[in-house]
């Protein structure tokens, strides 16, 4: 019942309200951008793949050129905010711990409500369609206890989507990019590339290699999952598995970890780094990056050593 | 000279540069993507089509994003964040340092236990842990100049992502634990699931400790930071005079 559709069909929604509210505030360009956006989410699969293709070039050029601008929204004033405070107390904290609390209680409980043919979540998704169902009912409890229109709540989204503005796009564009260069066969290339330079006698070095090698392919790619098979196929299983005889279940479990400390490391992993950065509203776009890399890199040493001691 | 094409990797040049120009990423992954197809000889029109297809594909990924921010923002037009903090305050222990410390904890463990949708930064960290973590700070000394309150922003960020990341994969059933048993079985070499699983706890407790140990001393750092927040704000107004 909550397919995946359906949920295209609510961010379409909630992106057309942006446009709406950013062309009334004559930010003519913010809303084509916005507009495009939820177009892809209502009508993308109806569409012609090269047409979706076009309107992403079109966003990324307005996005790219500064044309996604925020704009200035009203919102209560700290004294009308402090009596509410007053008035809602605790109550306020209940739809908030709603949205986790009801997902996970739907993606292990509500996910086994089906009959033929026919079940309440997408069981493919099961996180999502339940995060779906959670933010529904969090967003009923929302207008109840404040009891604002349902409006509102429309027009709040939309001064937090335009909080993110152009971010909002990264990860999705940054997932396009990994699926292109596996068109283009850029995983092989590396590959072949470092069975062609590197010859390891060491195991020390070979490990360091390993573990650096996937630290750095996921500071490009942005996602560890994309760096792990491109890297254990060309440095993790020649050198370490069949060269040195390590342990593959251990070559695999810390490698990915080295990965995930790459993820720390780099803007392309957007949605865990640049995403939060324009949520949080921090001038720095940087700013969680640079708060991570210190324990990304430590934790890169760790890897190194325990995978030596342990792997053979 | 290798006796293999290296154009499929002009992309990435295009990335490192972009961001080592620091370009807006939105404009320098469109041109990467650009130079990709074009690098491999790749038609106008079916580059235009794999565009199209693969950001179909990928349209579930701005959702765990985009669902929670009505509720968020109705709540936070109430007063959440500083209902958040006034709850805070109440506890007279809590700093900065260790409320992220007990928040890692937490991310971590249930992230291990399977339940990653307990955190996040649109549902957990805008809304409640960052505005705990500052008030924890202003409590005690009276004092949050912006540059304070965005390394604390940034702090909570990175700790949810921390704990988020090294516990979910010592979890059994989570997808990456499925793609590594997979890719190895592919390879020709059988391995138990759970094995894989369990040989990720030792870099679970280091990165617990590593990034435990940095919280533990946060609060200090940004007591000198403070101090010297303080002496450089009666400079600048001089200047400005």
């Amino acid at each position: 019942m909550i397919s995946m559709t359906l949920l295209y069909y609510v961010a379409a929604l909630l992106f057309f309200a942006v446009a709406f509210f950013s062309a009334k505030d004559k930010r003519y360009s913010s809303a084509l951008f916005w507009f495009s956006y939820g177009l892809i989410f209502l009508l993308g699969d109806f569409m012609p793949p090269a047409l979706v293709g076009g309107l992403v070039v079109l966003m990324a050029l307005v996005a790219g050129f500064a044309g996604v601008k925020g704009g200035v929204h009203q919102t209560l004033d700290l004294q009308q905010r402090l009596e509410s405070v007053k008035r809602l107390g605790n109550r306020l904290f209940i739809p908030a711990l709603m949205i986790p609390l009801l997902t996970v209680f739907s993606a292990l409980v509500l996910v086994h409500i089906q009959g033929d043919g026919w079940s309440l979540l997408d069981p493919k998704n099961a996180t999502l369609s339940a995060l779906g169902l959670a933010a529904f009912f969090a967003v009923l409890a929302a207008l109840y206890f404040t009891k604002e229109k349902p409006q509102q709540a429309l027009k709040e989204s939309s001064r937090l989507i335009e909080a993110i503005g152009w971010a909002f796009l990264l990860p999705q564009l940054l997932a396009t990019l990994g699926l292109l260069f596996n068109q283009a066969g850029v995983g092989e290339t590396v590959s072949q590339l470092t069975s062609l330079y590197l010859n390891l006698n060491h195991p020390l070095l070979a490990v360091a290699c390993y573990a650096i090698g996937m630290a750095l392919f996921t500071v490009i790619m942005g996602n560890a999952f994309a760096a792990f098979p491109v890297i254990t196929a060309g440095i993790g299983m020649p050198l370490l598995v069949l060269q040195h005889g390590g342990d593959p279940a251990i070559m695999a479990a810390i490698g990915m970890f080295c990965g995930y400390c790459g993820t720390l490391l780099t803007p392309m992993a957007a949605n865990f780094n640049i995403v939060p950065a324009a949520l949080l509203e921090l001038p720095d776009k940087n700013a969680v990056i640079k708060a991570q890399a210190p324990t990304a890199l430590l934790l890169l040493g760790v890897n190194i050593v325990l995978m030596y001691l342990l792997m053979f | 000279m290798p006796d293999f094409s290296l154009w499929p990797l002009l992309g990435i040049a295009v990335v490192m540069l972009g961001f080592l120009l620091k370009l807006n990423p939105v404009l320098v992954v469109t041109v990467a993507a650009f130079v990709t197809g074009m690098a491999v000889k790749m038609p106008i029109l079916s580059w235009f089509e794999s565009l199209g297809t693969a950001f179909l594909k990928t349209r579930n990924l701005p959702l765990i994003l985009l669902l929670p921010l009505a509720v968020i923002g109705l709540l936070e037009r109430h007063g959440l964040r500083e209902k958040a903090q006034s709850w805070i305050q109440q506890i007279k222990a809590a700093t900065t340092g260790r409320l992220l410390l007990v928040y890692l904890a937490l991310r971590e463990s249930t992230a291990a236990a399977g339940l990653t949708s307990l955190g996040g930064h649109p549902q957990m960290v805008r809304p409640l842990l960052s505005p705990m973590a500052e008030a924890a700070f202003e409590q005690k000394h009276h004092s949050l100049p912006d540059k304070i309150k965005y390394k604390i922003r940034a702090m909570s960020a990175a700790t949810d992502n921390i704990g988020l990341f090294f516990g979910e994969d010592i979890f059994v059933a989570f997808g990456a634990i499925i793609l590594m048993h997979t890719f190895l079985r592919e390879s020709g070499i059988e391995t138990d699931p759970l094995h894989i699983a369990l040989w990720g706890i030792p870099t679970a407790i280091a990165a617990f400790l590593i990034h435990g140990s940095r919280l533990i001393r946060f609060d200090a750092y940004l007591e000198r930071q403070l101090k010297y927040e303080l002496k450089q704000a009666p400079l600048q107004e001089q200047l400005h005079d």
